[in-house]
């Protein structure tokens, strides 16, 4: 921990970073994201096995863009995200230092693109055991079983949009659930109201999705939601053969023809 | 014990349609149920939602005057949902209304002194309310000056009663159109209209100002007539904030502890020195 | 006047009955999954016993999620205008924290402050509140910040308190407990010598609410806001959660020949919340937002109603998805 607080402190005191974005401790103990823009900030910072959230979605961030230079404590799906936002030309090449630490607590800065990439490659696969338990369980299931698993889920639902603000793919100015000329998609919480809710954000990130999880964790009344939009992501991957979050430069699978796709319609 | 619904709206019908500028249109509204019509009463200043059924609804002041019973009028510029479905009506349609909401023009205080209106673009609605009324009641006033201003010759509205208030001896106007808005037969003035105000100099000196238009020539306008000794209990102008229920409960138009659906929407600027400037 | 009894556990049961009898439908905490909600319940046991909150609000019983407010058909130049009525039956709510109870009195300010809404008073006409003192508190709690307490019966109609030997003590607070009491009066003994005080969860205040009241008028152009609203993702989830946040929006839903008006719930954290038809946005950053949230609770709504509209439940911290810890961010504010 003193490592990347020294590291952190360095970066400030240098002006390689005007802000460094980490983890602290909050309630009860648990780890929140944590911004560090003076010496005394970085004390705050810390790093375990606990800092599972997805912290990329700051980058994007006018208040955090405008604050200069910035450095990130990035875990797996930090780094993902990264790498999908620059893929999507939400964030310039090279724009972020990401700050990987091992499990020793030694702290590997990651200046660019290509570096992030090849850190990424080396990592476990994203999803959780229990995840992936999960997702093997929905695919089990007939699309009935299904159905009555999302309906029963989704009811819960109360349009916080939780889910789709902890999102760092989420970062539309403009949702199409805040479009109302047409109104695309009921606003209340009703069933067709959710249903259309997730279904249109698990389209829109089905081949971008980097499986985090955020907003699964994020819903206040607990629903799995990230096992849809890692659903459509898979489906994209297995399609398209690419998967979000692998590189800097992937383009959008489902806006993209490719002379060798696989769908005789196009052609 | 059953309590009044206080989101249903009175259906009224579209009794006339007037085209005022590109995107803006009048509507005179007559009740439906003659009993609501009997019971309606309204003070300038207010407004109310407008329901386009099958869209929503939408804010507008009610921008005629008190003093002509039987209808009410509203001027919109269509933007966004309902304001284009409402667009599309056509006379004797049926819309909604619930109101009136919100405070007024105090034109009991303002009973023998001068009145300056300064309006711009589609903010001259509320003030053609006011100025109805006072003309209405000519004898509670001294001068009456009005200064419009629009982007362009096109974008004017209310084309045919501005050329009946020049017609008219009691009533001082003064029109303005944004360099490069006016045409080949504009007889008018060309200027921004916090610059004419300028020009023109109005004495501060028992007089009530009341400015309404867009938020740049507000902000040009107000300083400037503090400059003309006018004292900030004076001015008066209206807010306009994103409103749902009208009522002070959905919670979004607030500016402060100000309900702008309740409080206002007329302030004077002495007021809003002491609000937030969330509007 | 305040009447103090004593209930034992098999009575509570027996109480459930007559109330079910009565036509009385009860809602009371249930946990599925580790959540908590507000479900239909026959018998205490099945009602959650070792939770600390619900994981939303009871606010919900009394102003839904989603609810309709009129409805209409629409023909050629005619439309049919239909008043909405709330379909709800009489209710009692069972088992809710103090925090929940008090929250009924500000939500009953906003909706019934100027003109009265008929969809919240039908509703809040037919529930008798049964509240249940606490026994615990949690890092997220700040009630006896903001004027309440574990045992504060605020709002309630009857408060439990559950004492050492498995009874519980019974405050009979107004005319409603009273119709509860009249349905099994047997059912009650008297109570002597119970210290409730010293059953409570003991908790102490963090930061003296009037003073914060007074200080945030000062503080509105502080740095405080932005700092503080860094973290903030601005979602809905703690205004969702929270018993006292009141903001609705209205929503048309309508095919050509007819449609309804729903009201649901909505937030200041939002950015579409106060955003114009123009684009303008007079809160257009979430430091603004996140403004907006602490001074609508804490300095506007005390400068008209005389209270904060908040109950210190702390439902808010435990929903936000990047722990928000209203407690801390207040208690911060005060030393600023
Ligand atoms: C007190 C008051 C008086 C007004 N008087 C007039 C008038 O006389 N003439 C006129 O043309 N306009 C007036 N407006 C502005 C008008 O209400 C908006 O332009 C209109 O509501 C846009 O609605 P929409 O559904 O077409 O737009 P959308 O963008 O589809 O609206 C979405 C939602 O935002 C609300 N909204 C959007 N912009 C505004 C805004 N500027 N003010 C309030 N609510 C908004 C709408 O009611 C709707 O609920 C007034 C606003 C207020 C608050
Ligand atoms: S976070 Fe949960 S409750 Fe909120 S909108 Fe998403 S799925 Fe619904
Ligand atoms: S603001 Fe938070 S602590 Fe206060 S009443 Fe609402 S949810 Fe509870
Ligand atoms: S805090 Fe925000 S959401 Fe809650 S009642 Fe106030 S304005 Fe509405
Ligand atoms: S405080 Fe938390 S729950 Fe509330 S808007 Fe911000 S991120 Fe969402």
């Amino acid at each position: 921990m003193e490592v990347l607080r020294n590291k952190a402190q360095d970066l400030l005191a240098q002006g390689q970073a005007q802000i460094v974005i980490g983890y602290e401790a909050g309630t009860g103990g648990i780890r929140r994201p944590s911004f560090a823009r003076t010496a005394a900030d970085t004390a705050r910072l810390v790093w375990d096995a606990d800092c599972i959230s997805n912290l990329a979605g700051y980058l994007t961030r006018p208040e955090i863009k405008r604050m200069g230079k910035t450095a990130i404590v990035a875990n797996a799906s930090t780094l993902r995200a990264l790498l999908q936002l620059t893929a999507e030309r939400q964030l310039a090449e090279d724009a972020v230092l990401a700050l990987a630490v091992a499990e020793d607590g030694t702290v590997t800065e990651l200046a660019t693109a290509q570096a992030v990439t090849d850190h990424v490659a080396a990592l476990p696969d994203a999803l959780s055991a229990a995840d992936r338990e999960q997702m093997n369980l929905l695919a089990s299931m007939s699309r009935e079983e299904r159905w009555v698993y999302w309906e029963k889920e989704l009811q819960r639902c109360i349009k916080c949009y939780a889910c789709r603000s902890s999102c760092p793919m989420c970062y539309c100015g403009t949702c199409t659930m805040d479009c109302n000329k047409p109104q695309w998609v009921p606003v209340p919480s009703h069933a067709l109201g959710n249903l259309e809710y997730h279904t249109v954000r698990a389209m829109h990130l089905a081949g971008r999705c980097v499986e985090c999880g955020e907003c699964g964790r994020a819903c206040p009344v607990g629903i799995p939601i990230h096992l849809l939009t890692c659903f459509a992501e898979e489906s994209v991957h297995q399609q398209f053969g690419q998967k979000a979050g692998a590189s800097a430069k992937l383009d959008y699978a489902l806006g993209t023809f490719r002379p060798d796709d696989k769908e005789s319609f196009i052609r | 014990m059953a309590e009044r619904n206080i989101y249903l709206p009175y259906l009224m019908r579209i009794a006339k349609i007037t085209d005022e500028a590109p995107a803006v249109k009048t509507f005179r509204l007559e009740f439906i149920n003659p009993e609501e019509a009997a019971n309606f009463e309204f003070h300038t200043g207010q407004f109310g939602m407008y329901t386009a059924f099958g869209e929503g609804e939408s804010t507008f002041c009610i921008a005629s005057s008190p003093t002509r019973k039987g209808y009410i009028e509203c001027t919109f510029r269509a933007v966004g949902r309902v304001t284009s479905a409402l667009a599309t009506k056509e006379e004797g349609d049926v819309i909604g209304f619930r109101g009136p909401c919100g405070n007024l023009f105090p034109l009991e205080q303002w009973r023998g002194r001068n009145l300056l209106f300064i309006a711009g673009g589609i903010a001259l609605p509320p003030l053609r309310s006011v100025i109805w009324n006072c003309l209405d009641q000519r004898d509670w006033f001294e001068k009456i000056t009005v200064v419009y201003g629009a982007r362009s010759v096109a974008d004017l509205v209310y084309k045919h009663e501005l050329q009946d208030w020049e017609a008219r001896p009691d009533i001082d106007l003064v029109v303005t159109v944004d360099p490069g808005g006016e045409t080949a037969d504009w007889k008018g003035k060309v200027g921004f209209v916090p610059h004419v105000v300028e020009q023109l100099a109005p004495p501060s000196e028992n007089t009530v100002a009341i400015v309404c238009g867009p938020p740049v020539m507000i902000r040009f306008t107000l300083p400037l007539l503090e400059k003309l000794g006018f004292t900030p209990d004076s001015v008066y102008t209206t807010l306009e904030n994103r409103m749902k229920c009208g009522h002070g409960k959905c919670g979004r138009c607030n500016t402060g502890t100000s309900f702008i659906c309740k409080d206002g929407p007329v302030y004077t600027l002495a007021q809003l020195r002491e609000l937030p400037a969330e509007y | 006047m305040t009447t103090i009894l004593k209930i034992s556990a098999e009575s509570l049961e027996a109480l459930f009955a007559a109330l079910g009898d009565s036509g009385r439908r009860i809602l009371g905490p249930t946990e599925t999954d580790g959540r908590v909600d507000l479900g239909e319940v026959q018998t205490p046991a099945q009602v959650a016993d070792a939770h600390l909150q619900l994981t939303l609000s009871a606010k919900e019983a009394v102003f839904p999620r989603v609810e309709r407010l009129l409805s209409y058909k629409t023909m050629p130049g005619k439309v049919e205008l239909n008043d909405a009525e709330p379909d709800i039956q009489p209710t009692v709510l069972f088992g809710l924290r103090p925090c929940e109870a008090s929250g009924f009195g500000s939500l009953d300010s906003v909706f019934n402050w100027d003109s009265r809404d008929k969809f919240f008073n039908a509703r809040v006409e037919q529930m008798t509140v049964v509240g249940l003192s606490c026994t615990q508190a949690d890092d997220a709690c700040f009630c006896t910040s903001v004027g309440g307490g574990p045992g504060s019966t605020k709002g309630s109609d009857l408060l439990l308190t559950p004492l050492a030997d498995g009874h519980y003590l019974v405050e009979i607070l107004t005319a409603k407990g009273e119709e509860i009491q009249a349905l099994a009066p047997h059912l009650f003994q008297p109570a002597v010598n119970e210290d409730k005080e010293a059953l409570l969860a003991k908790l102490e205040p963090h930061f003296d609410r009037e003073a914060l009241t007074a200080k945030l008028p000062g503080l509105f152009t502080s740095e405080l806001w932005a700092e503080q609203s860094l973290r903030c993702v601005g979602c809905g989830a703690c205004a969702f959660v929270c018993p006292t946040c009141a903001c609705f929006d209205i929503q048309e839903e309508a095919d050509t020949k007819e449609g309804q008006r729903l009201r649901c719930w909505d937030s200041c954290g939002l950015r579409q919340f106060t955003l114009h038809a123009s684009g303008h946005n007079p809160r257009s950053a979430q430091a603004e937002r996140w403004r907006q949230r602490i001074y609508h609770k804490f300095s506007y709504f005390p400068q008209r109603f005389g209270e904060a509209m908040c109950v210190g439940c702390g439902k808010c911290t435990r929903a936000c998805p990047v722990d928000m810890n209203l407690k801390e961010h207040l208690t911060q504010a005060c030393g600023t």
